[in-house]
């Protein structure tokens, strides 16, 4: 038996295989493509994203990645194609198609978009508990102590002290105010993150701790996040499939390691050549 | 050994007429014949070792098997996932189940707990924060890595502790596949033993191994089969 048929009858060595050959993707998107006039933003983005997976978009300034995440997040309406999402109740739903109150509970409750300016993604004249608390608030939540609760705990959990819940995030580094951002974007659980370049402006010491806590809540939450991000670096550590986008069409796409370590694309070579060493 | 008994009588491992060539799109679309023609076949609890002279291909083949390097032609089959043909997912399935690696380098986010580290593979899998340090922390004791090492990051350690912590990491899952690039390079003798000691029992429980040695006791050792990989260099033409 070719592994063709081994992968199409689920049959593997190890049965844990199975589910994930029979798991249904998170996100599937098709032909994708945006133009702001006669320039191209993102141009026919095809791919599936399943539950756990976390896939890297890179390339450099102007390639599109923004543009594309800025679609598939429902904050620009794409010219043509499909992002299909598997809600809860009704399985796999166009996004695009979906009325505005059901988009808008979509994004308060499955998904979350971490922003690159934690100033874009955080309410800056509110104390950083009543950024989290919020955020739990708009799904419903009613329940003053047990909102408190909740959003110490998950203070807690991006390491940000309890004696700073009633500070406002002005008063916060930048990199507490990234992290206050992911804790305010991850406590209502959802499956899918958008991420526009989450450690770019920070310390290389603060991006460290950030893309260890990352990983974490992902292995922890079984999240799905796509991360956009220009750094070669950041990918390798958290992401494990990648796309490469130029001029707003995607290049080459594959496993991350293999993707920095066997490029296939000539933009994807220079690209990985061009990394300055340390 | 019993998700094994439908493999019975085939390899863990098989790779059948594997080649490998890179393009340079930058270097005027340069054509490099790094492997052509490769075969191996490794059953549970069998450890082969590739031999032949420094790039010969040893490492290409390894990380071909992984899944690291795209091979354009022939299977590279593992655990029943063809890794030349497989959907990323699937690698991702594969690598997290059934085929671990050992490589020569350690590579970890900066500032994690090397106890961290060691576990986050049986993380991976689903299993509890309890079980996975204890397992860690047990591999770490035996391969001597003090105690007042394991909260601080690997990154700072020097070669040889950093070898052994990845040795640790590709120990902590019981892996069914096991890919090892010179595991036994850069320890002591003591260390030495205690890694030949953990490629011994990986076989006795079936675990189907590559293996990459200059230590030649070591090979001799562990290893049943030798192959080298030298018949697999394309000639120039």
């Amino acid at each position: 038996m070719s592994a063709q048929e081994a992968g199409q009858s689920g049959v593997h060595a190890d049965p844990s295989h199975q589910a994930w050959a029979a798991a249904d993707p998170l996100l599937r998107v098709s032909g994708v493509s945006k133009s702001y006039g006669g320039r191209i933003g993102c141009a026919d983005v095809t791919f599936d994203l399943y539950p756990g997976e976390v896939m890297g978009i890179v390339g450099e300034s102007g390639s599109g990645k923004s543009t594309l995440l800025s679609c598939l997040a429902g904050h620009l309406v794409p010219d043509r194609g499909e992002v299909l999402f598997d809600t809860r109740a009704g399985g796999l739903r166009d996004t695009m198609t979906m009325s505005e109150p059901e988009r808008r509970m979509l994004s308060r409750t499955d998904w979350a978009f971490v922003h690159q300016n934690p100033r874009d993604g955080l309410r800056m004249g509110v104390s950083a508990g009543g950024n989290v608390g919020e955020r739990l608030m708009a799904v419903g939540a009613r329940h003053y102590g047990q909102i408190r609760d909740q959003a110490l705990d998950w203070l807690d959990r991006v390491e940000i002290a309890a004696d700073r819940v009633d500070d406002r995030p002005g008063a916060f580094s930048g990199g507490m105010q990234q992290r206050l951002q992911i804790a305010r974007n991850l406590v209502t659980g959802p499956r899918l993150v958008f991420m526009d370049e989450p450690t770019g402006g920070l310390d290389v010491s603060v991006q460290a701790r950030l893309l260890d806590l990352l990983r974490g809540l992902v292995r922890e939450m079984g999240l799905s996040a796509i991360i956009v991000t220009h750094d070669l670096a950041v990918v390798r550590l958290l992401a494990d499939r990648l796309m490469v986008m130029k001029s707003g069409r995607v290049v080459e796409a594959g496993l991350t390691d293999q993707v920095l370590d066997d490029p296939q694309h000539g933009y994807t070579q220079l690209l990985v050549s061009s990394v300055l060493q340390v | 050994m019993g998700m094994f008994a439908k493999q019975k009588g085939k390899g863990m491992i098989e790779i059948e007429n594997a080649g490998k060539q890179f393009t340079l799109h930058n270097q005027g679309g340069a054509v490099i014949a790094v492997m052509q023609g490769a075969h191996l076949r490794v059953a549970p609890g069998e450890c082969v070792a590739l031999t032949g002279a420094s790039g010969a291909g040893k490492s290409t083949l390894m990380r071909m098997i992984y899944g690291n390097y795209l091979a354009q032609s022939g299977r590279i089959v593992v655990g029943g996932v063809d890794v030349a043909r497989a959907a990323p997912r699937e690698i991702i399935a594969l690598r997290r189940h059934t085929l671990g690696y050992v490589s020569q380098f350690l590579r970890v986010v900066p500032r994690v707990a090397t106890v961290d580290v060691v576990a986050e593979p049986l993380l991976a899998l689903g299993c509890p924060a309890g079980p996975a340090r204890a397992r860690a922390e047990a591999l770490l004791a035996a391969l001597n890595i003090p105690p007042t090492l394991w909260a601080l990051s690997p990154t700072t350690f020097s070669g040889g502790e950093q070898q052994r912590v990845n040795i640790a990491r590709g120990f902590a899952h019981d892996y069914p596949a096991l890919l090892l690039d010179e595991p036994t390079a850069s320890l002591d003798a003591t260390n030495r033993e205690v890694v030949l000691g953990l490629i011994e029992a990986a076989k006795a429980r079936g675990a189907a191994i590559v293996g990459i040695f200059h230590d030649e006791a070591a090979r001799a050792r562990v290893c049943d089969r030798e192959v080298d990989v030298s018949a697999f260099t394309p000639r120039a033409a």
